[in-house]
């Protein structure tokens, strides 16, 4: 039973987008759509969600994210209140249920949860009384729902289509919530080659039982490609046992304009932010023509729209 | 109450005949998905408006949101021009309650402020929850609460009304 | 005290007997299988006709939280526990606070053991002192205090030469070591089994290979120094073969799994679930299976409970953060049961593993039903049906993955030395 979905098939939580049937992730992208104007308008807000007490519940850090959601609630009209907790080894797990527990405790209708711990937004999911919803933003190298959805968002807008593409993601796929909800994206909506470049260190176990072809050379990987996806390499990570430098890491799989230039000429390079540049991508991409990143972030807030919308209207919201 | 409703056509074409001498260079018609929408087309066409039609899509505005949530198909309302000033002409299929239109004006005031809004119905069937009244009226029934009229369009384009 | 159980089918591994048969029971022995001595009149009779009467379970691992974690159970409540599960010896892991080291601390928990009701307790001492792995305890004061063997537990030996130090030192006084093996870089920052599943799941992995690399120095160590060794917790399939093949070459070695690993799989955590979260963790199918298949061809030895209750606090964080490990002492002969049932081998050889088998590895009296021997016996319906909740759970741990599962047989009497130490309410 998916734990995501009310019993006659629905959205009740945003926790993964493993196992979500294409059906809604193709709603939730229709419906982004519809959100896609409302920033333009004089008004820049639909009072869908007005009344709804939405609690951001951020266990780790991250303004960006924070705020891409914080503006997706208001624009829906939603009071959103921001939490910042920083968990410390000593206060942790009790912390979050009493946390859970207290918010609730003040008609919260909607959790937006981002935690180092994978799995910590469908414990949360597990133990809040059943009015409320929770959004994954973001838990441990699990998951990272909304970020794959608006990545599909920015793919169908440049691509139209998913099921003639050829995608590649690239780099630290071991530790990227980001790639592994990208790759269930990918593969639900059909496209027919999802692939996924690194060195040995950063993809993990198994990783092709997800459905991606796997490279190590970046050059094979990136030859005939639509969409390119750089992913984020930490800092703590560029020197150590994972990798020697990050100039090296630059060397072999950074996204340089003679990289670029081996996949498709109208290919389109994401990033879900924020970029290292001269790590994993090369300024003049970053920055070039068929750079999409700018859109990414405006789509973003289209989409987390969406899904607070459909959401909330499961009818317990 | 008739047994079976009157044909479209005739009813659009008297709607267009009583608007017509209210039309202005600054008045926009703007059709409520899905069925108003149908009409606004016509009516458009047949008024020969110079600005384009715009189209609303009411789900976001629903007062029933939380209780139904969000319409499985919604469509992006479209004003593609700049609704300041403007003399609207709001167009639907079927009033009832009168809370579509009710949205319907919250949503045109997120856009700017219009003159002016006038409301052009193809059918009145009665059961009022609100306190409005449409301006221009193509016919009047009088339905039971527990049935519906709707409007709908056959592939070749003529739309047709029922009961049910 | 004399005690008759009759009509109940006798299942004795040590001497193959599967048969209906009446025991006597007196003085805390088994005084007559099969035919009464002379004069024998029973204070109490137990009907035993439809049920299987067996030797008492003697499990290898079992945590009875004391001293130090009294907050997630008592001797008390384990010891109870572990006589509702027909288990009649058990070994403890010597991980408390302050950890077994000293021959004080083993001594009070044989004295504070032998005040309560239910099985006996045979500790099994630190192998370093604080388990810190650095300097070898006193294994011979801890050995007259009453320690069975010694072990790390599931403390991190970093050093090999500690380890090869430890095992010579046993060797010389033919102590024996029980070692659960795993590298400790390897196995850094993990919380799941590398692969697959913990893959999509995000989850740090354990890979097998931190099994098998720790495996092959003390299976090395062990042929060197001669030291009795006794393998805890094998998880893998290639950990398995490896035994096998030390085994196959005339190395005296043994070995158990946990009874959870028999069933449960790395593809059972996908409901994030921390009553999963266990050490070793989870495997994939390929290893639960291997499991499956070396305790029917007999390369397991042993099959134990690895009891590990905890408090639920520190289950209900998300599953990283979790203490590992689960409640199971009511569970080792439900399992065991379900094993033989769709593994298709006779009860006698499941019963095996978990009664005559273990004795051996310990070195303990029990286990058997010979006449003679001590009056330790379990007497259990291999067809009752039961639902595994906290209510129906003696122990104070709930930790179990089983939780709200239907488990097949129960046990209805213990008795340990003579005495009806469980009774099931009927």
């Amino acid at each position: 039973m998916n734990p995501q979905l009310t019993e006659d098939g629905r959205l009740r939580h945003l926790l993964t987008l493993d196992g979500l049937p294409r059906a809604i992730l193709m709603q939730i992208l229709d419906t982004a759509e519809s959100f896609m104007d409302v920033g333009e308008r004089e008004v820049k807000k639909v009072p869908i969600l007005r009344g709804k007490s939405i609690f951001n519940l951020f266990f780790e850090p991250s303004t960006r994210t924070r705020t891409t959601f914080e503006i997706a609630a208001k624009r829906l009209s939603a009071d959103v209140v921001n939490l910042n907790i920083a968990t410390s080894s000593q206060t942790k797990g009790e912390a979050i249920l009493d946390t859970v527990d207290n918010l609730a405790a003040m008609h919260a209708d909607m959790f937006i949860v981002r935690h180092s711990q994978s799995g910590a937004a469908h414990f949360i999911a597990r133990h809040v009384a059943p009015h409320i919803s929770v959004i994954n933003a973001g838990d441990g190298r699990h998951a990272h729902p909304t970020q794959g959805l608006l990545d599909m968002f920015t793919i169908r807008r440049f691509k139209g289509e998913f099921h003639n593409l050829t995608v590649a993601i690239v780099g630290d796929v071991l530790h990227s919530r980001v790639a592994r909800s990208q790759i269930h994206a990918l593969t639900t909506l059909g496209v027919p080659e999802v692939r996924v470049i690194g060195p040995k260190t950063l993809l993990p176990t198994g990783v092709e039982q997800m459905g991606v072809r796997v490279f190590h050379d970046m050059e094979a990987g990136l030859a005939g490609c639509d969409v390119i996806i750089m992913l984020r390499l930490q800092n703590e990570r560029m020197k150590g046992a994972l990798l020697p430098s990050a100039q090296e890491y630059f060397k072999f799989f950074g996204l340089t304009p003679e990289k670029l230039a081996l996949a498709k000429p109208d290919a389109i390079v994401m990033h879900p932010g924020p970029m290292n540049r001269g790590v994993e991508i090369d300024s003049e991409v970053a920055d070039g023509p068929q750079s999409v990143i700018l859109p990414q972030v405006t789509y973003g807030i289209a989409v987390r729209m969406a899904v607070m919308a459909l959401l909330a209207g499961t009818g317990n919201a | 109450m008739p047994a079976s409703l009157p044909d479209v056509d005739p009813l659009i074409v008297r709607l267009a005949g009583a608007i017509a001498p209210t039309i202005t260079p600054d008045t926009v018609i703007v059709g409520i998905h899905t069925g108003g929408v149908w009409v606004a087309e016509r009516l458009h066409a047949m008024l020969k408006c110079s600005l384009p039609l715009g189209t609303l899509d009411i789900s976001f505005y629903r007062d029933d949101f939380s209780r139904i949530g969000l319409h499985p198909q919604v469509k992006p309302s479209n004003l593609p021009f700049d609704l300041e000033g403007r003399d609207i002409l709001l167009v639907d299929d079927v009033l009832h309650s009168g809370r579509t239109v009710r949205a319907a004006m919250n949503e045109l005031f997120d856009y700017g402020r219009p003159a002016s809004i006038r409301l052009a119905v193809l059918v009145d069937r009665g059961g009022r929850e609100l306190p409005i009244r449409p301006d221009f009226t193509g016919l009047e029934l009088d339905v039971p609460a527990h049935q519906n009229v709707n409007l709908s369009r056959l592939d070749d384009g003529h739309l047709t009304l029922s009961l049910a | 005290m004399k005690i008759h159980i009759k009509n109940g089918r006798v299942i004795d591994p040590m001497s193959a007997r599967d048969e209906v048969a009446d025991i006597y029971v007196a003085a805390g022995k088994i005084v007559g299988n099969g035919h009464a001595p002379a004069d024998f009149h029973a204070n109490r009779t137990l009907d035993a006709t439809g049920l299987i009467v067996c030797p008492g379970l003697v499990d290898l691992s079992v945590r009875l939280r004391e001293p130090g974690f009294e907050y997630r159970a008592t001797l008390e409540s384990e010891m109870l526990a572990a006589a509702a599960g027909g288990i009649t010896s058990l070994a403890c892991p010597p991980d408390t606070d302050p950890p077994l080291d000293e021959p004080g601390l083993v001594e009070m928990l044989k004295f504070r053991a032998r005040n309560l009701p239910g099985p006996r307790v045979y500790p099994i001492g630190a192998m370093t002192q604080k388990l810190e792995g650095q300097m070898l305890t006193e294994m011979a004061e801890l050995t007259e205090a009453g320690c069975r063997a010694f072990t790390q537990a599931d403390a991190p030996m970093t050093d090999t030469q500690v380890l090869l130090r430890a095992m010579e030192y046993a060797a010389t006084f033919s102590f024996s070591l029980w070692l659960r093996p795993q590298d400790v870089s390897l196995a850094k920052g993990g919380v799941a089994h590398d692969g697959a599943v913990a893959t999509r799941l995000g989850l740090p992995g354990i890979p097998a290979l931190a099994e098998t690399v720790a495996l092959a120095t003390i299976l090395q160590l062990a042929r060197e120094t001669g030291a009795r060794v006794h393998i805890a917790r094998l998880s893998t399939r290639d950990g398995i073969a490896m035994v096998r093949a030390a085994k196959a070459q005339g190395l005296a070695v043994t070995c158990d799994v946990a009874s959870t690993h028999v069933h449960l799989s790395e593809n059972d955590l996908v409901s994030f679930d921390s009553h999963l979260h266990l050490v070793p963790p989870l495997r994939s199918l390929r290893d639960r299976d291997a499991i499956r298949e070396a305790l029917r061809d007999g390369s397991i030895d042993a099959l134990c409970s690895d009891h590990t209750p905890v408090d639920e606090d520190v289950k209900q964080v998300p599953f990283g953060e979790s203490a590992a490990g689960a409640s199971g002492v009511e569970l080792l002969l439900p399992l065991t049961l379900k094993w033989a049932r769709e593994m298709e081998v006779p009860l006698l050889q499941a019963i095996d593993l978990i009664s005559w088998k273990p004795a051996q590895i310990l070195g303990v009296p029990g286990g058997t039903l010979a006449v003679g021997s001590c009056a330790d016996i379990c007497i259990f319906d291999e067809t009752a049906e039961w639902v595994v909740t906290s209510r129906t759970l003696a122990s104070q741990g709930d930790n179990t993955p089983f939780l709200n599962h239907p488990m097949q047989g129960r046990v209805r009497y213990t008795l340990i030395d003579g005495h009806i130490d469980f009774e099931a309410p009927r």
